[in-house]
């Protein structure tokens, strides 16, 4: 039995030392961008790198945040992802409750028809979302781009939502109806009061979502003035000669909110990830 | 008609789950009152999808069989679009590049995500602390960690170049990793796997909580050693768990495009570049569109994108099956 206890220990300690080794490997490339964003322009790509900076110093950020347009870019960046995952999380809500707590005509057609959306690839509705938004002048504009990314999760949160919905026990609802109230009352008075874990992780993929996306604004946007984030810091970036400590200061700036977020709500983002997860 | 007018009460009493077989006897106007708000709840949300996903998805499938041009007439010009395609060197090429990173990809996330899953599924110290290290780069942007690769990468003085030549000494001169053709498809394929690691391993320890400990337990105490425990109780219990990320990590490969873009765009200065060495066939179809100005031939490229998605995933759907009755 000692023996067999011996060999649990030293396999539990190989384990270990295995998960740590891979875990350098990991973390390694966010820890040489932290340690570039604290450089000294001349120091950034020198060799051997060193982890730790000889002068450390904030410069870039501050120059980040000085320069050009890149507060801007953060102006925007807040300014589309809280007005899509606003308009996104309250439209999916209403639909998640109706397709969960009611049968009407047209529903499973159009619960079919959302899923159906969220598994056709994103180049596809790229062109023709391209040309609608040409015809309606929202091509270079924030307003294309809230639009877009309004519908771009409609499909999944309604999906998320619904199931929220449907594990309510009927009977909170029946007591509502015998007092007479209808669907908006009970969708507003009893459905969305109990349902704030579900709302709260739409709203976060929602968010990340449009923080994070670079498709359709690299395609749609011509102005620097207009840039989100993504294509900001992309931009920051030059053929020859580029600031690598300015670009990952900006880099660590635009990843900030999302970092907080994940270390606050774990459990959110990863039990989310099965179904969050498959857009490239 | 038989029942006549059903009590009121019972009306918001019918469970939604029975698409009642007493509605019939409901009057029209109290249908209308009834069904009319709900109607109302999916108003919104549903003429915004229509208009800006279902009419789009439709439109593009009429306009990949016509020659749209910016200006002037468009005509019907038949499958000439997809004909085209078949016939475009380019476009094979494109596939090609995109069956190998995706290949690769897939392996890498599969495997690793698998050894990570099975380290973290132990009681080692820090579990919680590796879990949020390896999930790291799944909540970075593309953006920035094709940045931080670029960075890695660089040819004449970049970390992974200081790593292979003075460190360790596996290769005599630095490489310029995203500018040489031979290189830059799979550099930007191993960022694919560091991003991917994180989330296959998070899918892979929820399956592991359906292997039961005590069939580990009777193995060992009949002498099966680790190797043979995982092959033949762990590798079974996942098999649900590797068909569902093949099929998604499947799709996930074929999706690359922000990577490529960013990283071929630093490197080169041409997206597909080095030589279209890593020119996908979404990198492929977005230039015929929108750099081309080619709007109908990037339709019909990005439904034989769909067509070829959804046809590997039926493959690797019945694939998985068949094995599982074997």
């Amino acid at each position: 039995m000692i023996g067999n206890f011996r060999r649990v220990r030293l396999q539990r300690w190989l384990s270990f030392s295995l998960a740590l080794a891979f875990g350098l490997l990991m973390i390694a490339p966010f820890a040489l961008m932290v340690s570039t964003a604290f450089k000294p322009h001349a120091y950034v790509l020198e060799i051997p790198p060193q982890l730790i900076p000889e002068e450390p110093t904030l410069d870039n950020f501050v120059r980040a945040w000085g320069s050009g347009d890149f507060a801007r870019y953060f102006l925007n960046s807040v300014l589309v992802t809280a007005s899509s995952t606003a308009i996104s999380v309250s439209l999916s809500a209403m639909l998640g409750f109706a397709f969960a707590r009611y049968r009407f005509p047209g529903s499973r057609l159009f619960f079919a028809l959302l899923l159906f959306t969220m598994m056709v690839p994103g180049m596809l509705l790229l062109i023709p979302q391209f040309m609608l938004a040409r015809d309606l002048g929202l091509l270079n504009s924030l307003w294309g781009l809230i639009v877009v990314y309004s519908v771009m999760n409609l499909g999944l949160n309604t999906f998320l939502l619904r199931g929220f919905f449907s594990a309510m026990p009927q009977a909170l609802f029946d007591s509502a109806s015998v007092d007479g109230a209808g669907p908006w009352r009970a969708f507003r008075s009893i459905a969305l009061p109990l349902s704030r874990p579900g709302l709260a992780t739409v709203t976060i993929f929602s968010w990340l979502a449009a923080w994070d996306e670079f498709t359709w604004a690299i395609t749609i946007l011509a102005d620097r003035e207009l840039y989100t984030l993504p294509i900001g810091i992309r931009m920051l970036q030059r053929a020859q000669s580029t600031e690598w400590g300015l670009v990952f200061a900006a880099s660590l700036i635009a990843l900030a909110p999302v970092l907080v977020l994940f270390i606050a709500l774990q459990r959110q983002f990863v039990s989310g990830a099965f179904v969050g997860a498959t857009k490239g | 008609m038989r029942l006549g007018r059903r009590p009121a009460l019972r009306l918001g009493r019918r469970p939604p789950s029975h698409p009642g077989a007493v509605v019939l006897a409901e009057p029209w106007s109290s249908r209308l009152r009834r069904l009319l708000p709900i109607y109302g709840l999916i108003l919104p949300g549903m003429l915004l999808f229509a208009a800006w996903a279902l009419m789009p998805i439709l439109q593009s499938f009429v306009m990949s069989f016509t020659d749209w041009k910016l200006r002037g007439d468009s005509s019907f010009v038949g499958l000439a679009n997809y004909m085209r395609a078949l016939d475009d060197p380019l476009f094979w090429r494109s596939l090609s590049a995109t069956v190998g990173y995706t290949v690769v990809t897939v392996s890498g996330q599969l495997v690793l995500g698998l050894g990570a899953a099975l380290l973290l599924n132990e009681k080692i110290h820090g579990r919680s602390v590796f879990r949020l290290v390896y999930y790291l780069p799944v909540i970075t942007s593309w953006v920035i960690v094709s940045l931080i690769f670029v960075w890695l990468y660089n040819g004449q003085s970049g970390v992974l170049n200081w790593f292979l030549h003075d460190v360790l000494g596996v290769i005599d001169k630095n490489v310029a990793w995203l500018a040489e053709p031979a290189t830059a498809l799979w550099a930007i394929a191993i960022l694919g796997v560091w991003k991917g690691i994180g989330w296959t391993m998070v899918v892979y320890l929820a399956g592991l909580q359906g292997v039961p400990h005590e069939l580990h337990e009777a193995a060992s105490i009949d002498g099966a050693g680790t190797w043979q425990r995982f092959r033949n109780i762990t590798l079974p219990f996942l098999r649900t768990t590797t068909t569902f990320l093949l099929i998604v990590l499947t799709i996930g490969g074929f999706s690359a495009f922000i990577s490529i873009f960013v990283m071929s765009t630093a490197a080169v200065g041409t997206l597909g570049g080095p030589l279209n060495s890593t020119d996908v066939m979404l990198t492929y179809t977005w230039k015929q569109a929108f750099q081309e100005i080619d709007l109908s031939y990037g339709a019909a490229l990005s439904f034989m994108v769909a067509a070829v998605v959804a046809l590997i995933s039926i493959v690797e759907f019945r694939f998985a099956r068949q094995q599982e009755q074997a």
